[in-house]
Order: C-alpha cells, then sequence, then structure tokens
C-alpha cells in the first residue's frame, strides 16, 4: 500500500543545481563561475513554484517583482515573455539574478522553503534576462509623452540608472553624470568580471541609451559643476553617489606599498583591466601570500581575485567568527571551494616591511567573542598576549566603505549625518534641499545592488510627482 | 573624446606641450588643480597637471615628461588626433592671496605645474620671486613664461650649462639670508627636490607648500592610492591635496610608493619600445 502511494504523488523536484566551472580551474581564470541554467533546467526547476495566491517572494523583494508570473512563463516555455515580466519592475534584471542575497529575500520567505529548498528565484530571473539579451529581441516598452522635463542623476550604479530607466519611461529627459570613464557604478569598478560579467552591465546600460538616456562619462559634480549649476539647468537632480570612501585599518605601517584598499584593488582589476596587464597599462601587484582584512562580498571577491592573479596562499582575516561574516553564503562557499582560507577571530594590529617600503607581514591579535555591540553582533575582544605574525607580500583592506564628501559637503542646503551620509526620507528619497533626491549607498552606506535599485525606484516616483505637477 | 590642437616637444623629446579641447574643464579649472587623462581604450589613468587653460577657446595647456609608456604613448599622439579620455579639474585649487613676498620655485616639469600658481600670486598683488631649475640647459621649460609671471626670475641647472651652476635650493638659501620678508614659499618638482627645499626653509620659519604627485587611479577620493602621509596623518592626495605643508610630508613614504610598480612599468615600456603599443 505505502508503495502505491508514493506513486501516486507528483514526482519530488529537488532544486536544480547551476552548472559551474570546477574550483580548481576557474581559481585561474577571470571566467564568470555559474554558466546559468539552461532551457530544461530552467523549466524543471520553475516547476517547483507553487503560484500561491497570496505569494510572499513578491514582498520580500525590494522592487517587488511578480514573481510567480515570471516563473510560471518560463515553466511554460515563454522566455522572452518571462523576462519582459522581470522588466516591467527590474531594470537590471541580469544583475540583480547573479548579486542579489535572495537567501535573504524572496529565496528566505518562499513557501516551498518551509519544507523544501525554495524555489531558485534568483537563478530562474537570470535565466531570463540572460535569454533575452542573447537570444531574443530586446523590445522597447512604449515612453510616455515628453514631458519637457530634465532630469540629472548624479551616478550610475544601481540607484542612478534604475532612477534614469524609470524617469525616462515617464516621459522626462533624463542625462547621467558619472564620474569614472565607464557607466555601471560598483558594478563596473567593484565587482568582478568572475563574478558579473562586464559585458552585461554594458548592455544593461545600452538599453537605457536606446529608451534615450543620455550618457555623460568622466564628469566629477562637485568640481565640474556643482549641484545648484545642475539645478539651473535640470528641472529635478538625483544623487546616487555609492558609498566610494574607503575605509583603512588605522594601524602601523599600512602605508606600505602592496597594501591596497578593496577599492583601489578591485578599481584596478575590474574597471581598468589590470588583470590582463600588460595588454592593459594599469599594473597591479599579483602578491604570492595574500591577506585580506573583513569578511564580507568586496572581502571574497578581493580574495578570489587575488587567487585569479596567481596567489599561493589568500588568507580571509577577520576579527569576528564566522556567524558573523557579512558575505553571502555562495560567496564563502566560493571562496573555500577555491582554496581561500580563513583566519577567524583574527585582528591585524601592525605591517610588518622591508627597506623598499614593501609590505612583508602582519601582525594579528586572537580574539573572543565578548558581549552583543550595538549591531546585535558578539563583539570580539583581544586576547591578550596573544600576537603571532603572518608573512604576505600582499595586502587588501576591505573593512567597508564610507561615503565620499566630495559632491555632499560642497552642497549648500544639503543636510548630512554625523557620518557623512545624505539625510533623505527614505520612502521618496527627497533631500533637505529642494529638487534633489539621493537614495543608495550614499543614503543607507555600504548596502546591496537591489536596495539601491528599491530606493531608486521610490526616487523616481517621487520625482515624478514633483516635476509633473513642477 | 579630446582633440589636440597644437604640440610642441620642449626639451630634447623628453618634455611635450600640447593644447587640447576640453572646453569644460577649461571653463572650470583654477591654478593648482589636475586632470586625470586616458589616452585609449587600453590605457591607465595618470594624473596631469594643467599649465594653463584658456575658457575662450575651450583649450587646456597639458605639459608632460616622458617617464614611462602613458606618457611615451602620449607623445605618439599628433595634432588632429584625439585623448580618450579627461577627467577634471580635480584636486583643491591653490589657496592664493596678498601676502607680500612669495617665492615660487620649480624644478624640472614641475615648473609646468609652477607657472599658472605663479601667475595666480602676482595677480594676487604679492611681490614674486621665481626659482626655476633643471638638470641641464635643454631640458629647462618655460623660462619667459615664468619671467613674465614673476617679478623675479632666477634660473639654475645642475650641470651650469645655464644660469646659476647648481640648484634651486642654494639660490633659495641666498634669498632666504638677504631677505626677511618672506611669507611663503611654494615648491613643486621632484620629491628629493621638494624634501630638501623644505629642510631648508623649515630651518629658516617660513611656510612652505608642496604639490604632490603620487601614484592615482580614481582620483576622486576612491581608491586611497594616491595616501600621502602629511603631519602623521594620512590624506589622500587626489581631494585632500595635491597641495600641503612640506614641513609636514612624509617624503620617504611619497618616494617609496611611487616607486610601487618599477617592474611593471619596465614591462610596458618594453613592450611598447618592441610592440609600438
Amino acid at each position: 500500500m505505502a508503495e502505491k502511494e508514493e506513486k501516486e504523488k507528483k514526482p519530488k523536484v529537488p532544486r536544480q543545481k547551476m552548472p559551474e566551472q570546477e574550483p580548481k580551474v576557474r581559481a585561474k581564470n577571470f571566467d564568470e563561475v555559474p554558466f546559468g541554467y539552461t532551457p530544461e533546467l530552467a523549466q524543471l526547476e520553475s516547476s517547483r513554484c507553487l503560484q500561491c495566491k497570496k505569494p510572499k517572494c513578491i514582498e520580500g523583494c525590494p522592487v517587488e517583482i511578480d514573481i510567480p508570473a515570471f516563473v510560471k512563463l518560463i515553466s511554460e516555455g515563454d522566455f522572452a515573455g518571462s523576462a519582459r515580466k522581470l522588466k516591467e519592475r527590474n531594470s537590471l534584471p541580469a544583475v540583480c539574478g547573479r548579486v542579489c542575497p535572495q537567501e535573504d529575500q524572496c529565496e528566505k520567505v518562499c513557501i516551498v522553503g518551509k519544507k523544501d529548498q525554495p524555489v531558485a528565484v534568483g537563478r530562474l530571473e537570470r535565466f531570463a534576462a540572460d535569454w533575452e539579451r542573447t537570444k531574443g529581441e530586446i523590445t522597447i516598452p512604449e515612453k510616455a509623452k515628453p514631458t519637457g522635463k530634465k532630469v540629472a542623476v548624479v551616478g550610475s550604479g544601481p540607484a542612478g540608472l534604475t532612477v534614469a530607466g524609470d524617469l525616462i519611461l515617464k516621459g522626462h529627459e533624463v542625462t547621467i553624470f558619472e564620474a569614472l570613464h565607464k557607466t555601471g557604478g560598483v558594478l563596473i569598478y567593484g565587482i568582478p568580471e568572475f563574478r558579473l560579467p562586464k559585458a552585461i552591465v554594458q548592455a544593461e546600460v545600452n538599453y537605457l541609451e536606446k529608451l534615450g538616456v543620455k550618457v555623460e562619462c568622466n564628469c566629477v559634480i562637485g568640481r565640474i559643476d556643482t549641484v545648484d549649476e545642475l539645478l539651473k539647468e535640470y528641472d529635478a537632480v538625483f544623487l546616487g553617489l555609492g558609498a566610494g570612501l574607503p575605509q583603512f585599518l588605522n594601524v602601523p605601517g599600512e602605508n606600505f606599498c602592496g597594501i591596497y584598499s578593496a577599492n583601489e584593488y578591485l578599481t584596478r582589476s575590474n574597471l581598468m583591466k589590470a588583470y590582463m596587464f600588460p595588454k592593459y597599462d594599469t599594473p597591479i601587484a599579483r602578491g604570492k601570500n595574500v591577506a585580506v582584512f573583513g569578511a564580507g562580498n568586496v572581502a571574497m571577491d578581493s580574495a578570489r581575485t587575488a587567487l585569479r592573479l596567481g596567489a599561493d596562499t589568500v588568507r580571509i582575516i577577520y576579527r569576528r567568527s564566522r556567524d558573523e561574516m557579512p558575505a553571502r553564503i555562495e560567496e564563502v562557499h566560493h571562496a573555500e571551494e577555491e582554496g581561500v582560507q580563513f583566519y577567524l577571530l583574527t585582528a591585524p594590529t601592525k605591517f610588518l616591511g622591508n627597506d623598499n617600503g614593501w609590505v612583508t607581514g602582519v601582525e594579528c591579535l586572537r580574539m573572543e567573542l565578548g558581549e552583543p555591540d550595538d549591531s546585535g553582533r558578539r563583539r570580539p575582544v583581544p586576547i591578550k598576549g596573544s600576537e603571532f605574525q603572518l608573512e604576505c607580500d600582499m595586502g587588501v583592506v576591505a573593512i567597508g566603505a564610507g561615503p565620499n564628501p566630495l559632491l555632499p559637503t560642497q552642497t549648500q542646503g544639503l543636510e548630512l549625518n554625523k557620518r557623512g551620509y545624505i539625510v533623505a526620507d527614505l520612502e521618496t528619497g527627497k533631500t533637505t534641499k529642494l529638487g534633489v533626491w539621493a537614495g543608495g549607498d550614499i543614503v543607507t552606506g555600504s548596502a546591496t545592488v537591489i536596495l539601491a535599485m528599491g530606493a531608486g525606484r521610490k526616487a523616481a516616483n517621487s520625482m515624478h510627482e514633483y516635476l509633473v505637477n513642477k | 573624446m579630446h582633440k589636440i590642437t597644437y604640440k610642441r616637444e620642449m626639451a630634447e623629446k623628453t618634455v611635450c606641450h600640447f593644447k587640447v579641447e576640453a572646453p569644460r574643464i577649461a571653463r572650470k579649472a583654477k591654478p593648482g588643480q589636475f586632470v586625470v587623462l586616458k589616452v585609449n581604450e587600453t590605457g591607465e589613468r595618470i594624473p596631469l597637471t594643467m599649465g594653463g587653460t584658456d575658457p575662450a577657446t575651450g583649450l587646456i595647456d597639458l605639459i608632460f615628461q616622458v617617464v614611462g609608456k602613458s606618457t611615451a604613448l602620449l607623445r605618439t599622439l599628433n595634432v588632429g588626433d584625439s585623448i580618450q579620455d579627461i577627467i577634471g579639474p580635480l584636486g583643491k585649487p591653490t589657496h592664493v592671496e596678498n601676502l607680500g613676498t612669495v617665492i615660487c620655485v620649480g624644478g624640472g616639469t614641475g615648473v609646468a605645474v609652477m607657472y599658472p600658481i605663479t601667475k595666480a600670486y602676482k595677480e594676487a598683488g604679492n611681490n614674486v620671486i621665481a626659482i626655476i631649475g633643471s638638470r641641464t640647459k635643454d631640458l629647462l621649460i618655460l623660462e619667459d613664461e615664468m619671467k613674465a609671471a614673476s617679478h623675479d626670475l632666477r634660473v639654475t641647472t645642475d650641470d651650469g650649462t645655464y644660469g646659476v651652476h647648481g640648484f634651486v635650493t642654494d639660490v633659495l638659501r641666498k634669498i632666504l639670508d638677504e631677505r626677511k620678508d618672506v611669507k611663503l614659499i611654494v615648491g613643486i618638482g621632484p620629491v628629493p627636490m621638494m624634501k630638501f627645499l623644505c629642510k631648508l626653509t623649515k630651518e629658516y620659519g617660513v611656510k612652505t607648500m608642496v604639490s604632490l604627485n603620487p601614484i592615482m587611479v580614481d582620483a576622486t577620493g576612491m581608491c586611497g592610492a594616491c595616501r600621502v602621509t602629511v603631519g602623521g596623518k594620512t590624506k589622500f592626495c587626489c581631494v585632500d591635496g595635491p597641495e600641503f605643508d612640506g614641513h609636514e610630508v612624509d617624503y620617504d613614504e611619497l618616494v617609496k610608493r611611487q616607486r610601487a610598480y618599477l617592474t611593471e612599468e619596465k614591462v610596458s615600456m618594453e613592450k611598447f619600445t618592441t610592440v609600438g603599443r
């Protein structure tokens, strides 16, 4: 009898894995790690969705993608339709499918996930977006009638791109000002090729340009033009500046050569393509014995970049324990598979160097966890007399970033909080300066791509309301 | 893209002067500020100081010494060619005020950086004494311009082929011995020159500003490649500078950090001389 019952049940489809490069192979190249779903795998995975009447996943998404709908279209084989459905709410699905922390958002609340592993929403999103980009015709949605209003978007990261994409469709003229020579912000300078191929970011920006968005690179607003000057020419300004100021450890010897901020290390490799030196002119240190400080996604990106640039040993040095590591589980997992070592409950106290000023090692202290601190995480406390030294010929400091003061401090009437971030209404993105909105990391501090996009979406709605009533 | 409208080899094929179309920068730039440029798609971002700007024509003056692959590549460009990316103006402008007597000291290609600053001090009503120097006569640049931009110009060459035989610091010491009314010294040139100049002016207790040129990448305060130690604190030269109190700068650290990529620079240069790109 029991056997018969089993047979009558719908065969349970397990969560489908994405095929990916072998760890040993991929640790030596900069190609993307996962290959993505095949159409068969995508359809199989999409069949796991229960099509809940009251889907929790939509609430779990900062831009409220209609997840059951796009998943259903995949299961029906309408991949182009699925991509269109995604783009109704998310202008950067190929990016979000790769770098969103789905495990903390849509997949966390997925009903299937209560008893089984959740539906792989991120992988499906990636599949549909990739299918459209590589196989399908990219459809340009209909734009609203021109309003005659002009908008300046400062910064071309996820927040800025979202604002630009939303407002151009609503009929406004949009110009993006980017300080660097390439658009994409952190997507271009921060996230490595093996996690987010740059061609994808470029395609997303090209799409916006097709919609009519103007892009001006090499414009450092705050130096070339001020926000007040922009306001003379534009009806509204959005500041999506990101959190671009690198934090350092502030321990002795930190200015030895070979010690990079993660921003510098990743910018050299990603934006400047130093990993292809000397084909590209920008050099980068190829440390054999690398210490990376911090345990967030940026630290994992730095550690994995160092491996790919030929390091024999790469150590993540982190003052708290595994449970407190801010990186996504998947990133930690990928780093471990590739051979990155973890020195947890370890804090650097000073760097050692040679006569040429190059780093040769780092002195560390062992830590133990004490009482919880303001962040709710247990505070690391140094163990007296536990100093020890580690050799390293390169170091990357990846302990977070702050707000770059260049523009905010030069803009009169723009209120900043005591840490230097722009004060903006979290529901509307409105700043204290009339006609100026802000969103993303420059308001919240370092967060995720999708949260920046969510902030961009809210700001765009508020800006639109302001512009049509102006 | 920024078209080159004028090119002149200034000193024995090692120092080059371009006029380049960059109207927005020309309109905004102030003395002491710099630009970052990237010659082509595969190029690196290098900081260069502007020797001058003309808002009317929209042109900026770039004066550079060939020191590595990127500047060698830049020198191969001709009138009509374009530089892919120019970003600027960057850095804080020179704080210019009427102080009385100011001495502007420029060494090597540092003279190019010094020129607009000297002009600005004169225009602000200061009595400006300028000292410029180079290794040898053929490497001396902007003599006429510096003469016009100052009230009194002194010239030195290390080998005595022109002007006073000796270093700019030798002449500076003499002036400081003679007159006690010097309110400010601005020194721009190779790091060893600035280091010894500051050692000297500290003896005389005269405030001295220097303009530093560490390695930079983004030059907007994002990467920290250009960190320098000033008064025991780490500063980002690109946004906190490029000018700092010369008596507070850790020059030894600066020199070491400037030499961080010597090996790679050689590889790049060899490739350039053999393959041509």
